[in-house]
């Protein structure tokens, strides 16, 4: 069954500061995401991959078209469309987003920003701490970060404490642009790992990365985006 | 997703004030088309016209806009501090939300206002009775709430300012020998004494110096996630509303131009105001 199925989405940005100038950052894109599917997406830079995915997180306003979302209790909502209160809730329960850079939080320790989306879920601080640790143990930060403010951390350390943050609470649907770029092997296995296991329990992924590395070992189908568009979508060789 | 039928904690429609005389035209001769809140025939100002929005329990809702564009008007509607010129609202816990707030007696207000709700003002003058000690202000809105016993009232009081880090030890000083930030949380201490399930926020950090600004908005934060209570943040400083909410109404000369999830205001703008508004941010 479909999680997800884009039905002609197209994108454009209006910018009226620079004298109406218009961008058509999408054009008529049909996608279907399958329940426990990896979706790598690829393309040249500017060719509409992360505007793709702010789409579907409704940071960006789709400009025509749908996107029909089956939530797990089995009711099909046009994230395209939507009220606003409906997209915080799916966003609290089944939808994580994983940015290409972590936007940091002021002043709030790297175990507590990762553990933040779990808290509404176990409702208990300790619990979910832990829960935290664990998953940074695991990406290999050090110990001595874990009570220390992200803001300072290297861009490596930043990634690892977005994507921790992105996959503690089990997302049905889980958006993550470009999990590994500053990362080594090592982490990058652990990471490839990580959203794997997510995958076995029922979660769909669409990633987009330019490793092919990683594009490899983690997604079970690949699309193209070029100009807005999707022009071919390559089968993993097996 | 909720079974309730309404799931908001307040409903707001066509929240209206005028100054002055309207005339038939006021509302649609003023507004953002028309860069002003002025009419043109009668002179009556429009503070703010047809403002509705849902807000839900423990949600953060933002009001950013430019100076006199409504902000200060909206929430002093709602908590009584003036009579709307039109308009409706309903406060879940008043009534189960099925009589409008906006037109009872002024002793089911004040009930409400002291029970149900928390304000915050910019200027502490506003929140504080600046005659009464840090805590005495604290017992203040507790009486009012319907508290009786004097031990505990005192009990309450540290424990709110421990939590909002004033020292206990000044409990018993005047306001005015306080800083500015400390005059802050003492505000923020005695709107949330009675665990209101809403506070307004009305421009809470301006004026204070950054380190400070920065240790409120944290007290903010945690309160929020702390009590789960439901916040409307009033700021022209978009970088309060991005730390602070979830969602978000663009306000300009007296209207909403722009409603929506907070990141897609800030990352897709669609009103060019807001977009003229975020592009100064970055
Ligand atoms: N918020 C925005 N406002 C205006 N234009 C935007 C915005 N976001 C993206 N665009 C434009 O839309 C087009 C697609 O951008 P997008 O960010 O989706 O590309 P991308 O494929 O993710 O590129 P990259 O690999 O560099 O991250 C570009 O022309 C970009 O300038
Ligand atoms: N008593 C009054 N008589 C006439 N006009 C008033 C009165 N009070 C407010 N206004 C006008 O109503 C409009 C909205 O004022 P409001 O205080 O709500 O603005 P605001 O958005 O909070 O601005 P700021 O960011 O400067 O606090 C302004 O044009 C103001 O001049
Ligand atoms: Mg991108
Ligand atoms: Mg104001």
């Amino acid at each position: 069954m479909n999680i997800v199925e884009v039905r002609r989405l197209s994108k454009q940005f209006e910018l009226h500061i620079l004298k109406e100038k218009r961008i058509q950052a999408l054009e008529s894109i049909d996608l279907d995401i399958a329940e426990g599917e990896i979706i790598g997406l690829t393309g040249k830079s500017g060719s509409g991959k992360s505007s793709l995915m702010k789409c579907l997180y409704r940071t960006y306003l789709s400009s025509a078209g749908h996107i029909f979302y089956r939530t797990g209790q089995g009711r099909v909502i046009d994230l395209a469309s939507a009220g606003d209160h409906e997209i915080i809730q799916l966003r609290k329960t089944e939808i994580r987003y994983c940015s290409q850079f972590l936007s940091v939080i002021p002043r709030v320790s790297a175990v507590d920003v990762v553990s933040e989306p779990l808290m509404p879920i176990l409702k208990d601080r300790a619990i979910a701490q832990e829960a935290a640790k664990d998953l940074l143990e695991r990406l290999g930060l050090p110990k001595g970060l874990w009570d220390a403010y992200p803001v300072t951390f290297s861009g490596g350390e930043q990634q690892r404490i977005n994507v921790a943050r992105a996959i503690i609470s089990r997302p049905r649907l889980l958006l993550i642009d470009e999990p590994t770029a500053s990362l080594d092997t090592r982490t990058k296995d652990v990471v490839i790992d990580l959203i794997r296991s997510l995958k076995t329990a029922g979660t769909s992924v669409l990633c987009i990365s330019h490793d092919e590395y990683v594009l490899d070992r983690l997604s079970d189908r690949r699309l193209h985006l070029q100009s807005g568009r999707i022009v071919h979508s390559i089968q993993p060789s097996l | 997703m909720s079974m309730q039928q309404h799931p908001w904690l307040l409903r707001v429609e066509n929240l209206t004030k005028i100054y002055g005389e309207p005339g038939p035209d006021t509302l649609s001769k003023t507004g953002p088309s028309f860069e002003s809140n002025i009419c043109p025939d009668t002179d009556s100002i429009v503070a703010c016209a047809d403002v509705s929005f849902d807000l839900y329990p423990g949600e953060v809702l933002g009001i950013v806009g430019e100076s006199g564009s409504g902000k200060s008007t909206v929430v002093k509607l709602l908590c009584f501090d003036m009579e709307p010129s039109v308009g409706n609202a309903w406060l879940r816990p008043y009534m189960d939300g099925a009589v409008d707030m906006l037109h009872v007696s002024g002793q089911q207000k004040r009930f409400i206002r002291h029970h149900l709700m928390g304000v915050v003002y910019q200027n502490p003058r506003d929140g504080l009775n600046f005659r009464f000690s840090s805590g005495g202000n604290i017992a203040e809105k507790l009486i009012m709430a319907g508290h009786m016993h004097v031990g505990r009232i005192r009990e309450r009081a540290s424990f709110l300012l421990e939590k909002t880090e004033v020292p206990i030890r000044r409990m018993d000083d005047l306001p005015a020998s306080f800083s500015g930030g400390m005059q802050q949380r003492v505000q923020i201490a005695k709107a949330i004494a009675n665990h209101p399930p809403l506070l307004f926020l009305d421009e809470v950090t301006t004026g204070l110096d950054v380190s400070v600004q920065a240790k409120v908005l944290d007290l903010i934060r945690e309160l929020q996630q702390e009590l789960g209570v439901a916040m409307i943040v009033v700021s022209h400083d978009l970088s309060v509303i991005r730390m602070l909410t979830d969602r978000t109404l663009v306000m300009k000369n007296g209207r909403v131009v722009e409603s929506g999830l907070t990141d897609q205001i800030l990352q897709d703008p669609q009103h060019p105001y807001t977009q003229l508004l975020v592009s100064s941010l970055l």
